[in-house]
């Protein structure tokens, strides 16, 4: 058992770290700005249920905030724990990208978050108002950064190499390499949907279990307005990022649409199971000539296969999946959108217990998308580690496997209980009896670090 | 100027600076979660109150030191990880587990609390232990033999003592009362055993390394650093008497004794500089040698001269904010 490939342990593990972190911060981004809108939304109106919904949602923030910075500093170290190659041959690249997050990105969110938990009856409004701004932005910087290189590791572009060490010929054209743009949008958009379907996911189980009155209701409607807008606006761009990747990552296109030969006119394979060994995908539910259209919007267009790229492109099965997965759970969160929507505002009706109880069932959709869509980007760039001139491989830290595996396992069992922890406690504060329920005074919320009001 | 030869020497300063600046700050909430277990229930809240706007800010410190290893110097960077790896996954999970455990402390049911708050001084003690030994390996070059292994121990036991003394000095900034005699208690008891083993880590450092040797006991060179350990010594007696004095202290001027390890910990990593440079890897590599390109270097130089007095100014603003006493720290 110890001689498990260390290739494919550091892969694995970087896998698993960068996939738990993913989480935090495809919550904490889109929440940020979603905790804003509660704070103008009262500042502007005076009505406190939005109060009440900051208050009760800034406590689920500052808890993914905190795990979204403990396992974001595991990433950081992991770059030279586990690629050291990676470093020295990009450094010259992927360093000041990743210095810029820091200087820009986590210093702001992380000092301000500390005025927006705490600060509220220290600083004016304004300011206080301002800080939840920084945190937002800030995380949203962060985004920028790091997704800046890794689209570059996707689509390089701007450098030159010199003995093998890449040098940087225009940082213009490397921060804004060809797929970045597409990347962020969409990634932004994803955690606009994360963060809203959690939401609504957890208020649509509080109305439920009647925990909770008016303010939750209208916490409800707002998301479902968000989620309307952004769910199909996510379509459109994964289109556009596709079209995109298609032109300089078409291996990769080729795995998600399970194309084994280059031809025109490919039908696009709804489902099916692609079999590297026999290079066919058995059981193939197929829509005739729709990959060919929505690759190049022309149904006789010819879209190229994998037998363009042997020995050089990504496993295919678990790239396919993947991508259905993630395309699967936008369509769901479009049709939950928009049933809700119709619900409130075509029927004018309180929303209906089975509304409410298809929007508890999205609550973590978000992650599911999320992480399937990166699974199909990273994946889809193997072998290579900097698309078409790097490999993985050659980067790798020599590691014994057996210190490996103990590190491995360290972490899986960490993160295991901190999901567990994190999702219990989601499941506790959401199930706590609502103030305003209660008739009393909207509650001063205990302080993030005080304990909570007796018994809670 | 020749910028071959001074951005690495910028950025080998600004990673010490950010280091130190990491243990001066983090090591105050590092040491209030190893004194956790001392304290009762509500002293508990009050002392993880004390820290609570600040942990998060403070942590970015190292993220920002082992950024700027990894921006300027990619080779060492590389070497040092590689070869730091048990320890610094060590460290790592010990960075995780009190992060997680400062915030779901506060959410959990009440029965919980006991094993959040025991997670969270566990959390604390991995860390410092790890990073003591991290330091230990990189003074002795990153080597492997039994000496080197001993004195990382070594410092792998000093840094805790460090951090306790610096979080008992932080509740004297920011608690009253019964808590801040039992802080100052805990300074009182700290500070002999921190000042030993100081001692000993400054007799040790340049035995286990003959480049460090060569560099203090050279005639005259050697007589220009002695101003480093003079200081040292008054001001670590300077620390005694106020803490055994305490007159000063109790009269407002509890800021005293945290401003005091300050000074102690510049001084310590002055004089570390002072071992270690031009080498980034003692005795392996100058920081010239494993330095990124100049233009990589002074594309990042342009943002840090912008950005990072900004970042000291938006510190001192939220520092500020929270200034006085934690016990009236409130949501509202
Ligand atoms: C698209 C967004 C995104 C992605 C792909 C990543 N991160 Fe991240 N990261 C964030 C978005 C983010 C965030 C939103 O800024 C944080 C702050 C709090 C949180 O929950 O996530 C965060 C926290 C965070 C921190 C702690 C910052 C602090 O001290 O405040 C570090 C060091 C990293 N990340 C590093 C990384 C690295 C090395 C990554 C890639 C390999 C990475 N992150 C991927
Ligand atoms: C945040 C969401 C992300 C997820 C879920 C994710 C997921 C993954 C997965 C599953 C792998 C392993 C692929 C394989 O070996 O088959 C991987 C590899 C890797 N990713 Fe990501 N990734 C993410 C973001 C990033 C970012 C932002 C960067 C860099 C800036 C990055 C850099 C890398 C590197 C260096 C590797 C290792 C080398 C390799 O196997 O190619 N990843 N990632
Ligand atoms: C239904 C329509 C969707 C389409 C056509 C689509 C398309 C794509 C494509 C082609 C990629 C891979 C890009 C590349 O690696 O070059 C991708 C990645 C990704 N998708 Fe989607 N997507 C859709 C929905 C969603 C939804 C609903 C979410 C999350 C809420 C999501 C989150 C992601 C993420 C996080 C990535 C990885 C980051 C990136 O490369 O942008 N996607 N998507």
């Amino acid at each position: 058992m110890f001689d498990v490939d260390p290739f494919i342990l550091a892969r694995a593990q970087f896998a698993t770290n960068i996939s738990f972190h993913i989480l935090f911060p495809s919550i904490t981004m889109g929440m940020a700005w979603i905790l804003l809108f509660f704070r103008l939304r009262y500042t502007m109106t005076g009505d406190k249920h939005w109060e009440n919904a900051y208050h009760f949602w800034v406590k689920i923030f500052a808890l993914s905030f905190a795990i979204g910075v403990v396992s974001g500093i595991t990433m950081s170290f992991q770059f030279g724990t586990n690629w050291p190659g990676f470093m020295e041959r990009t450094g010259n690249i992927s360093g000041p990208l990743l210095g810029y997050e820091v200087l820009t990105a986590f210093f702001l969110e992380a000092t301000f978050l500390g005025v927006m938990l705490f600060g509220k009856n220290r600083v004016s409004n304004k300011v206080h108002l301002l800080s939840c701004a920084l945190v937002a932005v800030g995380t949203s910087l962060s985004a920028f950064w790091i997704l800046s290189l890794n689209s570059w590791m996707q689509t390089p572009a701007g450098y030159i190499i010199e003995d093998g060490v890449f040098h940087v010929d225009s940082w213009t054209a490397v921060i804004f390499n060809p797929s970045f743009p597409y990347r962020l949008a969409h990634m932004m958009t994803a955690t606009m949907l994360t963060a809203a379907f959690l939401v609504m996911g957890v208020s649509a189980w509080r109305l439920k279990q009647k925990v909770d009155g008016p303010g939750t209701a209208k916490v409800f409607k707002a998301m479902v307005v968000i989620t309307m807008l952004f769910a199909p606006l996510q379509v459109v761009i994964g289109d556009l990022h596709g079209l995109n990747t298609l032109e300089h990552q078409p291996a990769k296109i080729a795995a998600i649409e399970g194309v084994w030969e280059t031809h025109s006119g490919v039908p696009f394979t709804v489902f099916g199971m692609p079999d590297e060994a026999t290079r066919t995908t058995r059981f193939a539910l197929e829509i005739p000539y729709a990959a060919s259209w929505i690759l190049t919007h022309d149904i006789n267009g010819e879209v190229r296969g994998l037998n363009e790229f042997e020995g050089e492109h990504p496993p295919v099965a678990i790239v396919f999946w993947s991508f259905r997965v993630m395309v699967g759970v936008g369509m769901m969160m479009i049709l939950v959108s928009w049933w809700a929507g119709w619900e409130l505002f075509r029927r004018k009706q309180k929303p209906s217990a089975m509304l409410l109880n298809a929007a508890s069932w999205m609550t973590f959709s978000g992650w599911v998308a999320v992480l399937a869509g990166w699974y199909v980007t990273e994946i889809g760039r193997q072998p290579w580690i900097v698309q078409g001139l790097l490999t993985s491989a050659d980067v790798v830290a020599d590691h014994a496997s057996g210190v490996m595996l103990s590190t491995f396992t360290g972490y899986m069992v960490l993160y295991l209980f901190i999901l567990l922890s994190y999702i219990g406690t989601l499941r506790y504060m959401a199930t706590k009896q609502a103030a305003s329920l209660l008739d009393l005074k909207p509650m001063p919320e205990p302080v993030t670090n005080l304990p909570p009001a007796a018994g809670a | 100027m020749d910028l071959e030869f001074w951005l690495p020497l910028f950025f080998a300063s600004a990673m010490g600076l950010a280091l130190l600046i990491y243990v001066v700050l983090d090591g105050y909430d590092l040491g209030i979660g190893l004194l956790l277990p001392f304290a009762d229930d509500h002293e508990k809240d009050i002392m993880i109150a004390a820290i609570g706007p600040f942990w998060d800010a403070n942590e970015t410190w190292i993220v920002l030191g082992i950024g700027i290893l990894l921006i300027a110097f990619p080779q060492a960077h590389g070497q040092i990880l590689t070869f730091m790896y048990i320890p610094v996954t060590v460290m790592l999970m010990g960075l995780i587990l009190r992060g997680i455990a400062f915030d779901f402390r506060a959410k959990a049911i009440a029965q919980k609390k006991d094993m959040w708050n025991a997670i969270f001084a566990t959390g604390s003690l991995i860390t410092a232990v790890a990073q003591g030994w991290m330091l230990g390996a990189y003074i002795t070059g990153l080597g492997l033999t039994a000496i080197s292994s001993l004195f990382s121990v070594l410092i792998a036991v000093t840094l805790p003592a460090l951090y306790i003394l610096l979080g008992a000095a932080w509740l004297l900034i920011k608690t009253e009362g019964v808590l801040f005699d039992k802080a100052l208690r805990w300074a009182q008891k700290s500070i002999l055993p921190m000042g030993a083993a100081l001692l000993l880590v400054s007799i040790a450092t340049p035995l286990v390394s003959q480049t460090i040797a060569d560099k203090w006991f050279s005639y005259p060179d050697g007589l220009k650093l002695l101003p480093i350990p003079l200081l040292s010594t008054v001001t670590f007696a300077s620390l005694l008497w106020l803490l055994f004095d305490q007159k000063a202290l109790r009269d407002g001027k509890e800021w005293l004794l945290y401003t005091g390890l300050i000074m102690l910990c510049l001084l310590a990593a002055l004089g570390l500089a002072y071992s270690i440079l031009p080498d980034i890897i003692i005795g392996q590599m100058t920081i010239w040698e494993s330095a990124a390109s100049s233009k990589s270097l002074l594309f990042t130089f342009w943002g840090t001269a912008v950005v990072l007095p900004m970042i000291i100014v938006y510190t001192f603003f939220v520092y500020r904010i929270f200034s006085g006493k934690a016990n009236s720290l409130t949501y509202e």
